[in-house]
């Protein structure tokens, strides 16, 4: 409902400076809103103990990283999200990204498959390949995995609404390639809750979604011992304009939900809880961003061994990727960009991430170009390689002002669960709207500050250069591309065998209405007879219904 | 009195970023339009069926899906057909610069793409509307 | 950023006179100093607009929002053909998911064979002058629909929780055509009985939450209802909210052959509950009819708006026939008490009508009590 515009806060005085001292005139708080003392002193240490709270990396609680050596003993994964077009030019792209050095590969699907959409569904109109890889069926996995060994390489999968069935495409073009299902190692994103939240790339309603989210971790509980099947997001709730602790809270929140969810449906925790992973964001306040990674990792352990009761020191271990954070970059000087996702990428690895994701200069404008992604990927091995931040592990450890945001990020995550709580829940909260209200009032406050020259941006509304001309080259996504998988569908749909895919999606609507059967064999099944994402995501939807948002403001 | 504004914020497509089209459509409010914000997932002709109910003076369409060259076209064609040719078709998101040159050769207003402050957006709008007054 | 003013209680530049003009004043004044429709511009819109036209409907209909020169002709147009419909009220506080019920309830009735309209009002910001309408979206699974027309309107600083002008858009939705109206509004203020003045039948909404309210419940929801719906019915607590509500709405005498309030359960989110509810309506409406109710609702209902229309024109010829020299004056002796302000008011009636007060002469000071004080 209508409210008052909030007022830009005026220049936080600095605490406790005196006049004299205060300085230049400018925000000194931390992109999220916390203000900033001028120094940190051992003072700021008091109330801390540091064998409980700090401790040293391998060890509970894991602020300082969850293994012993980290870089030492083995560099994060460089990991870049890739994907655009048909699966024959993605998988160009990825032979290209695996010959320079990337060592995972990360898919990037186009929105309709995001969204459980056939290319040729009318709602798909003008969106094909345009965001990612289109995706329909088990060809366009052959196709896009062609000549890369899924056996040993890890793959990446960011899909979430319809995380299940693309999995079971997936597992099936694994199956082609005769990699049997237990040596294939990977990530499903498959976190609806976000979805909802942030990303809103749905296909059911929170309830239908949450069920599939489980029968995917009991699957790959059983059958996939190297797969994480899910990895708990808040990189979208980020870049939707939430602050760092709300992406801290909001994430942590939705993972412990999936763990009542999955405990509920009869699993023990320590037997998925493992291969549980999160994602988080790497904006642009450095120190703020290292104390929220430290912050999470004490705060999931804390969680996992006291209050879930998990026994296996790997459930209690909080691992992430982190991706540089796409809505800090300008459309303007789109070099400066590079800048930026260096310090964020820096940020990452200083606050011990497990892979890492890097963006491209030019993703304001477009999909990243080739010379374009080359250069992010460097950034990663010029930091792995020349900077020396990895001859040890937590460097920032033990920094005053470190330690001192770490616990102010804790104190505020474990507020927002409790108000969480209060209000019934993580699936409660997205009915009742609460997510997305905070955080459309985060980003519109951090808009106006913006506006009100509060927070300067360089090249938007500081150093600006009104006439400079954009001199690097964008990819264009070819129109024809639609055309082509359009065409393709439609010799699909000629030449499988339609009884079988009829049966078999039949099957997998009497088994969606049986809550207690777990669909991933049934979606395994259509899958290998070349059923559609479409054909069954309509197939569950007959029991499952839809998804319709009500905004909040 | 003094004639209000309306405008009609919409999100086309299956793109679910709405960040800034929430961000827009509340800084249009405090600006003193009137705003009708369509949710996601509109067709254009769903987006242009509201805006000729709303008779609003604006529709401003907020794509970040890379789908801009078919859906910007879509909804000006349909603003055609449905005899709404006094309505302006600005709006933002991920478009490159030189495709929004060509969109603005079909029609299409004013273009904002990232960093662009709300306020131009605003002063955009209320030039157009006073060098467009309304007859019946 | 935003006025240093709220919005609305800025006073309007004065008029020439040295007054605001009112409503009836400024449209007078601007359709005689308009052009004359030569080209039948204005008669082929209205045309359009009740045969069918959406477009020519809606730009109607901003006249009539706007109080342009030209809503009059729209106006008296398009009330001939009114009366034949039937119009709905729903309100109650926010969260209650009245939208999704609105959505519900008109999908309802075009299953039916009616067409139906929607006129849902939000509040206009005091602070900006600007309104996010925002019910709309709730309602994107009925677009498409020829049978269906939905205007969000903002109450454009009327206090009461409609505009100042939403019976008279819905006036015009009538006259095109459609037979059920839905008034959407949100219950805060005073505005539930505005809400009550502009309909047959009020639907107040509410969610079992507001259950431990029923107490606090204001007096007005609970006057003005002629239906209470129980949404969210799904969540804890929603039959014993319902059972307290029916205690409370029990409580109130019950004059014979009178209609008592039916407390329904819905979960408007899956329809759950809305066949029933509109059922009980229709139930309603009959009652009306066959109490003479319905008529009786609609006289009075119209003669409010006359009596308002009336009034304003009554303000119009005051400050025609009294110039603003002759009210400063009269100000002046207010503020130097020489004249009280029913003498003040007597005088300026009596300056602007002189036959009448020659023909009925003001009672001598003296002789009314309330009379007494100086005269100049």
């Amino acid at each position: 409902m209508n409210q008052p515009p909030p007022v830009p806060r005026p220049a936080a005085a600095t605490p406790g400076a005196a006049p004299a001292a205060r300085g230049r005139d400018a925000l000194f708080e931390t992109i999220s809103g916390n203000p900033v003392a001028p120094v940190y002193t051992s003072a700021d240490d008091a109330g801390r103990d540091p064998a409980r709270d700090v401790g040293v990396p391998g060890d509970y609680p894991y602020t300082r990283g969850i293994h012993p050596t980290m870089y030492r003993g083995r560099l994060w994964t460089m990991r870049q999200f890739a994907g655009f077009g048909s699966a024959r030019q993605t998988n160009a792209r990825f032979r290209y990204l695996l010959e320079h050095g990337q060592t995972g590969l990360s898919v990037a699907f186009d929105v309709p498959t995001l969204m459980g959409f056939d290319s040729d569904d009318p709602k798909a109109l003008g969106e094909v390949g345009m965001c990612g890889v289109a995706v329909d069926s088990l060809a366009d996995m052959e196709v896009l995995f062609a000549g890369i060994a899924l056996g040993e390489i890890t793959t990446s999968m960011t899909i979430n609404g319809p995380a299940a069935i693309v999995w079971a495409l997936f597992l099936a073009a694994a199956e082609k390639q005769g990699v049997p299902f237990a040596q294939l190692g990977g990530t499903l994103q498959n976190d609806c809750f976000k979805e909802f939240i942030a990303q809103k790339c749905w296909c059911f309603p929170p309830r239908p979604a949450v069920r599939l989210v489980v029968d995917t971790i009991e699957y790959a509980t059983r059958h996939l011992p190297r797969w994480n099947s899910v990895s708990v997001s808040g990189y979208h709730i980020r870049e939707a304009g939430a602050t760092a602790a709300q992406e801290l809270a909001f994430t942590l929140k939705d993972g412990f939900t999936y763990v009542e969810e999955a405990v509920k449906a009869g699993l023990d925790v320590d037997e998925f809880a493992p291969r549980l992973s999160f994602f988080f964001n790497a904006h642009m306040d450095f120190f703020e961003e290292i104390a929220k990674y430290r912050a999470a990792r004490r705060i999931y352990a804390r969680h996992m061994r006291e209050v879930y009761r998990a026994k296996d020191p790997r459930s209690w271990q909080l691992r992430f990727h982190t991706q540089t954070a796409g809505c800090s970059l300008t459309a303007q000087q789109p070099e400066n960009n590079i800048v930026r996702t260096a310090i964020e990428a820096l940020a990452g690895v200083l606050g011990g991430t497990q892979s890492l994701h890097t963006n491209s200069m030019d993703e304001t404008l477009a999909l990243p170009s080739d010379k374009a992604v080359k250069i992010a990927l460097r950034t990663q091995q010029i930091i792995a390689h020349e900077t020396g931040v990895t001859n040890t592990a937590d460097p920032l450890g033990g920094s005053y002002y470190v330690e001192a945001l770490t616990d102010r990020l804790e104190r505020e995550a474990e507020a927002y669960f409790r108000e969480i709580d209060a209000r019934g829940g993580v699936v409660a909260g997205i009915e009742s709207g609460y997510f997305q209200r905070e955080i459309h009032r985060a980003s519109y406050r951090y808009q106006q500050e913006v506006e009100a020259k509060q927070r300067i941006i360089v090249g938007v509304n500081g150093f600006v250069e009104p006439d400079a001309k954009l001199e690097i080259p964008i990819l264009a996504i070819d129109p024809q591309v639609e055309e082509d998988q359009v065409a393709a569908l439609a010799g699909l749909r000629a030449t499988r065998d339609n009884d079988l895919v009829q049966r078999r999606l039949a099957a997998l609507t009497a088994a969606s209405r049986d809550e207690r059967q777990n669909l991933m064999p049934h979606l395994i099944d259509c899958a290998r007879a070349y059923a559609t994402q479409g054909e069954m995501r309509h197939a569950m939807g007959e029991v499952f219904g839809e998804y319709r948002e009500a905004p909040e403001f | 009195m003094e004639r209000k504004i309306r405008v009609l914020v919409a999100k086309a497509g299956l793109d679910g970023h709405d960040r800034g089209a929430k961000v827009v459509a509340a800084a249009f409010r405090d600006a003193g339009f009137e705003v009708i914000y369509t949710g996601l997932h509109q067709t254009p002709d769903q987006v242009v069926e509201a805006a000729v109910q709303e008779d609003v003076d604006v529709v401003a369409l907020s794509l970040l899906s890379g789908a801009h060259m078919t859906l910007f076209p879509a909804v000006l064609r349909s603003l055609r057909e449905k005899g709404a040719t006094h309505v302006l078709l600005t709006g933002g998101g991920i478009i490159p610069p030189q495709d929004m040159e060509a969109l603005i050769k079909q029609g299409v207003g004013k273009l904002f793409g990232p960093g662009s402050p709300t306020a131009e957006a605003v002063a955009y709008i209320r030039e157009w509307c006073a060098a467009h007054p309304r007859t019946i | 950023m935003a006025p240093d003013r709220p919005f609305g209680v800025v006073p309007r530049p004065a008029a020439q006179r040295g007054f605001p003009p009112s409503r009836t004043e400024r449209m007078a004044t601007e359709s005689l100093a308009s052009q004359p429709d030569a080209d039948g511009g204005l008669r082929r819109l209205i045309d359009r607009a009740f045969a069918g036209d959406r477009m020519s409907l809606a730009r109607a209909i901003s006249l009539v929002e706007n109080e342009a020169p030209e809503a009059r002709a729209v106006l008296d147009a398009a009330f001939p053909r009114t009366g034949g419909g039937v119009r709905v009220g729903i309100t109650g506080p926010p969260g209650a998911g009245k939208s999704t019920l609105v959505s519900q309830l008109a999908r309802h009735y075009r299953g039916r064979g009616e067409r139906v309209a929607v006129v849902a009002v939000d509040p206009t910001s005091p602070f900006s002058g600007g309104a996010l309408l925002g019910d709309r979206v709730r309602m994107a699974e009925l677009a498409g629909d020829e049978g269906l027309f939905i205007r969000s309107m903002a109450s454009r600083g009327s206090l009461g929780g409609l505009a100042v002008t939403t019976t008279e858009v819905c006036d015009l939705l009538e006259a095109a055509g459609f037979t059920r109206v839905l008034v959407e509004t949100v219950g805060v203020g005073q505005s539930e009985l505005e809400v009550a003045e502009a309909v047959d039948s009020v639907l107040v909404v509410l969610v079992p939450e507001s259950g431990d309210g029923v107490q606090a419940m204001k007096a007005g929801l609970m006057e003005i209802g002629d239906l209470f719906v129980l949404n969210k019915a799904d969540r804890e607590g929603a039959e014993r909210a319902a059972q307290e509500l029916r205690a409370v709405l029990g409580l109130k005498q019950p004059a014979p052959g009178s209609w008592t309030p039916p407390v329904l359960l819905t979960v408007a989110r899956n329809g759950e509950g809305v066949p029933a509810l509109a059922e009980q309506v229709e139930r309603h409406l009959e009652h009306l009819r066959t109490q003479q109710l319905l008529a009786a609702r609609r006289r009075l209902r119209l003669h409010a708006r006359v009596s308002e229309l009336v009034y304003q024109r009554a303000t119009r010829q005051l400050r025609a026939r009294v110039d603003a020299a002759r009210w400063e004056a009269i100000l002046t002796a207010l503020e130097e008490r020489r004249l009280s302000p029913h003498q003040a008011a007597a005088r300026l009636w009596n300056e602007a009508w002189p036959d009448e007060a020659a023909a009925a002469p003001e009672p001598a000071p003296g002789t009314c009590p309330e009379e007494e004080g100086t005269r100049s």
